[in-house]
């Protein structure tokens, strides 16, 4: 979605330059929440401000949310049709798999020291073995960053 | 009621949700079914298949789903809204901070540790839908299959899921 918001907000309609973009984009990243939707906060602030922003995240959210909710309601209509439970039962399996990839592909690009890649590991680990709350895993990784730092 | 408590969820969820979308996948689950036990895991396995089949960010999706499946329309609308709102505030007052002092040394520590996080909270997602999601061999051989289409040869993610599920029809009849 991102590189589409560049394309619209640099190149066609010419609001931002890039230098400008990829500053609030690697910043987004940075933040919580969706990317595409910080991104969007991002260039409609800068450009006009909080009504600015303000409209940019509804442009972004509504049309996820308007083909979400018609996804949800017919899949709540359908959910107990036999064959819509085999094809949720075979999709399962699927993203399973898709995610332990993201994993994967996220520590192989954006972890760069052997320290970060163990400190996930790590952070994951306890989580799951403990069944802890996930916030943990944010919690000890600022912790960790911070006391690597001194 | 409900609806109102969604909007909290879903607020807690956007303000720690580091790394986007689907590392906010387990901290979705832990408010819709383990807390307030809206969806039952099962369904939350169906929540994430949807939410990733569907174009569009997965956490707005996830969002979406969760509330309607918990509220109705409204529901959903203050799930999303919600989900949302960490990032409009964030945007105001970190911008400009993290910019300033992101070259800072403490902030670059800050970043990796929450770089490392952010793959952690991805990873407690994958072995939840992991649990929940493969039941039998059948699942384990699809998800190998699946699982090295989408690493070696890059096959998209939104026609993986649809074949496995296409698979799923003809075998769990």
């Amino acid at each position: 979605m991102v590189p589409l918001v560049r394309r619209a907000m640099v190149e066609d309609e010419r609001l931002l330059n890039d230098s400008d973009f990829m500053q609030g984009f690697s910043v987004a990243q940075i933040l919580p929440g969706v990317l595409a939707i910080n991104t969007a906060c991002f260039v409609g602030r800068k450009i006009r401000g909080l009504p600015g922003a303000l409209v940019c995240v509804a442009g972004a959210a509504l049309p996820s949310f308007c083909i979400m909710l018609a996804v949800a309601s017919l899949f709540g209509e359908f959910r107990h049709v036999r064959l819509v439970q085999g094809f949720m039962r075979g999709a399962a399996p699927a993203v399973a798999a898709l995610i332990a990839a993201a994993v994967l592909e996220m520590g192989w690009r954006g972890l760069d020291t052997h320290g970060e890649i163990v400190m996930a590991f790590l952070l994951a680990g306890t989580v799951i073995v403990f069944s802890l709350h996930p916030l943990w895993a944010v919690v000890g990784g600022v912790a960790w960053g911070l006391l690597r730092h001194r | 009621m409900i609806v109102w408590e969604l909007f909290l969820a879903f607020l807690r969820v956007g303000f720690f949700a580091f790394g986007g979308g689907m590392a906010a996948l387990p901290l979705i689950e832990r408010e819709v079914v383990t807390r307030h036990a809206w969806l039952t895991s099962q369904e939350f396995v169906e929540l994430v298949a949807l939410s990733e089949m569907s174009p569009g960010p997965i956490g707005i999706n996830a969002a979406t789903f969760a509330g309607y499946r918990a509220a109705g329309v409204p529901g959903s609308a203050a799930a999303t809204m919600a989900f949302c709102l960490p990032s409009l505030l964030l945007v105001g007052v970190a911008f400009g901070l993290l910019d300033r002092f992101r070259k800072h040394s403490m902030v670059a520590s800050l970043l990796r540790g929450l770089r490392a996080a952010a793959v952690a909270l991805i990873g407690v997602a994958a072995v939840s839908v992991v649990r929940t999601g493969i039941g039998d061999w059948f699942a384990v051989a699809l998800a190998g299959v699946v699982f090295f289409l989408v690493l070696s040869k890059k096959v998209d993610p939104v026609l993986l899921i649809l074949l496995a599920g296409v698979a799923g029809m003809a075998v769990y009849r």
